[in-house]
């Protein structure tokens, strides 16, 4: 008896599936394409349609308007840096990606982690695919999504979608959980719609849990960008990519630094914008 | 209001029964059918009796508190109330409807409108101003924000917080949150409020000033209460009548005086045991008949004697007994004398037992 009779490849059944999914539903995919090249492009363009100093005034000023003076001077020096090392586009093309990806994980996660808190059924049998989802390389969705998609930006965004849901909807889930029973009881006792108990109970309670999520989200999903730079999705990552093949130990470390910056941006801008309401007071 | 009707019964809690677990209905069938007894429904269906087969009726402008220790049920009963908890058996009926009958949008308007609810641990929301939660209630009723706004001041400035409007519940001391608690509790202005031991959680002096403010306010606007409570000396202080729990049962339901001088039970004896009698039991309880008190002391004169009301508590007895140079105190109702406190019959009265024990123990 030979043992090598028992080895088996998955990929010998996943791929004639993923051939089967690229010949039946080609126009569904081509579409998503499409959807997404727009968005992604639009943004792009809308980021890179000003001067760099125009925008980094812009963003500034916005960061002291909805955050504080300190947000504000970091996404100067953060921009700032960028600009000067040269890579203005290619961040510029990062924080796009990051940007959509972001948003369409948390408009995936936030229902799905919701639903997990309510249905206990529903989260013991989506753990294990979430487990799976963080734990396989990452680099391993980038095949079958180049495979549907080809070379490019969608691939790449599916696969940082892909990876930034986890955290947003474990998160989540455990946000609402956390919710303390006595506040629920409250919007029962007063006659409170589920509508009005969700949104003005349970969200504002979940909330520091939440940003913590939607953090960890934009962190991993800017992590998955970068890896992203494989499949010629363009921006930091590309550099960070062609500074490892050529050996330009110098780029890479620009590069590298860049993402750094851009991760704070988003990190500090983001949490100061969505916080600002509840800082005050908190005495 | 001028108009109450005390006789009207606003919560009706018609044998209600409520089984925790996952064999719930099969534990109740089994109760209904075969009277089995707590311990029973434990062992064969692993479920738990929270409260078992009680009745209580809470009528208009009364304080009605349950009493019990921790495990007694009382908090599952309070919940039975409102259906935050719905009855495993037995009807609760609020101002003559049957809570259980009610769709969603009826029950949430009967909690909204009827029903008020204070908790232990408060609940306020803690992104929101004081004056924001007071007003929550009215503002999940789709009120406006100018009227609802106004509500909620002048219920703040009742409860005496009219100062702390913009102030976030972290800035305000246990007892000053409770009172925003109850703040929300009447801006939806119900006719019955739930209290779950609200007071338990502060210290006992701002406990007592709270008991006292509580009593006088629902009773300056006409509310009905039920207020849960671990501790007599507190149902006593805010109760008009009192509802003993054990186990899930309702051991006994009266007035605090009736509690005190007759217990149904020794569980209940030992509870009352430290209580003290001096402003609980009253003239009428303590007084010897007239034609008793003449047999006794032959040729005195009823008229001389000081005279008092039934409703008079042995404190004051005392203090006219001694300012009197004569035995007795006469006891005087709508003109006519029905009775007459001896220095015998009150100091028996502040042993704890009533003048008609001491006539069946004679």
């Amino acid at each position: 008896m030979n043992l090598d009779s028992f080895q088996f490849s998955l990929g010998t059944y996943l791929a004639p599936a993923i051939d089967w999914l690229n010949a039946n539903f080609h126009p569904f995919f081509a579409l998503i394409s499409t959807v997404v090249e727009a968005v992604l492009s639009g943004i792009e363009a809308a980021l890179l349609a000003l001067p760099p100093y125009v925008l980094i005034a812009a963003v500034v000023l916005l960061a002291l308007v909805l955050v504080n003076i300190r947000v504000a001077i970091l996404a100067g020096l953060a921009l700032g840096f960028c600009l000067v090392m040269g890579l203005w586009v290619a961040s510029m093309q990062t924080i796009a990606l990051v940007t959509v990806a972001v948003a369409i994980s948390v408009l995936i996660a936030f229902p799905l982690g919701i639903l997990a808190s309510r249905v206990k059924a529903f989260e013991a049998a989506i753990r294990p695919v979430l487990d799976i989802m963080q734990t396989v390389p990452p680099w391993v969705y980038l095949i079958p999504a180049v495979m549907i998609f080809s070379l490019g930006r969608v691939p790449a965004i599916i696969a940082t979608i892909v990876y930034g849901i986890p955290p947003m909807l474990r998160l989540t889930t455990l946000a609402f959980n956390q919710v303390p029973k006595d506040l629920l009881e409250l919007g029962q006792a007063i006659g409170a719609s589920p509508r009005s108990i969700l949104f003005k109970i349970e969200i504002p309670a979940a909330k520091p849990t939440l940003l913590v999520g939607l953090n960890q989200c934009i962190l991993l999903s800017l992590a998955m960008v970068v890896l992203a730079g494989l499949v010629g999705a363009g921006g930091l990552g590309a550099e960070v990519t062609r500074g490892l093949t050529r050996m330009e130990m110098g780029l890479g470390l620009r590069a590298g630094l860049a993402i750094v910056a851009v991760a704070l941006l988003l990190d500090r801008f983001s949490r100061g914008a969505l916080q600002r309401n509840r800082t005050r007071p908190a005495g | 209001m001028a108009s109450i009707d005390a006789n009207e019964v606003l919560i009706d809690c018609q044998s209600v029964w409520k089984i925790f677990g996952d064999k719930a209905p099969a534990a109740m069938e089994a109760v209904a059918k075969r009277g089995l007894s707590k311990k029973q429904i434990l062992q064969e269906y692993n479920c738990v009796v929270g409260v078992s087969d009680a009745s209580i009726q809470v009528r208009r402008g009364e304080i009605f508190c349950i009493m019990g220790l921790s495990g007694s049920g009382k908090s599952t009963l309070i919940r039975l109330l409102n259906r935050l908890i719905t009855p495993s058996l037995g009807k609760v009926l609020v101002k003559g409807k049957d809570l259980s009958a009610l769709d969603a949008a009826g029950l949430r308007q009967m909690r909204a409108q009827n029903i008020g609810m204070v908790f232990q641990s408060v609940a306020l929301l803690p992104h929101r101003t004081v004056l924001e939660n007071a007003a929550f209630g009215l503002e999940v009723q789709g009120i406006a924000k100018a009227e609802r706004n106004r509500t909620a001041t002048a219920a703040l400035e009742k409860v005496g917080l009219g100062d702390w409007l913009n102030r976030y519940p972290s800035e305000l001391s246990g007892g000053m949150q409770q009172r925003v608690g109850l703040a929300r509790a009447i801006a939806s202005d119900p006719e019955i409020i739930l209290m779950d031991e609200p007071f338990s959680a502060l210290d006992p002096l701002i406990r007592r000033q709270l008991q006292d403010e509580f009593r006088q306010l629902t009773k300056e606007l006409g509310k009905s209460a039920v207020f849960i409570t671990h501790d007599l000396d507190e149902a006593i202080r805010i109760g008009d009548r009192i509802a003993i729990m054990k186990d899930g049962v309702i051991i006994q339901v009266g007035t605090a005086e009736d509690i005190v001088l007759n217990p149904a039970d020794q569980y209940v004896a030992d509870f009352v045991a430290g209580i003290s009698r001096l402003h609980l039991i009253k003239a009428h309880s303590v007084m010897v008949p007239v034609a008793e008190y003449q047999r006794q002391h032959p040729g005195s004169d009823l008229a001389s004697l000081a005279k008092t009301t039934p409703e008079a508590d042995i404190d004051e007895l005392i203090g006219l007994t001694m300012q009197s140079d004569r035995d007795g105190i006469a006891v005087v109702d709508k003109g006519a004398a029905v009775g007459v406190v001896t220095a015998k019959s009150l100091l028996a009265g502040v042993k704890g037992t009533t003048t008609a024990e001491q006539a069946a123990a004679a």
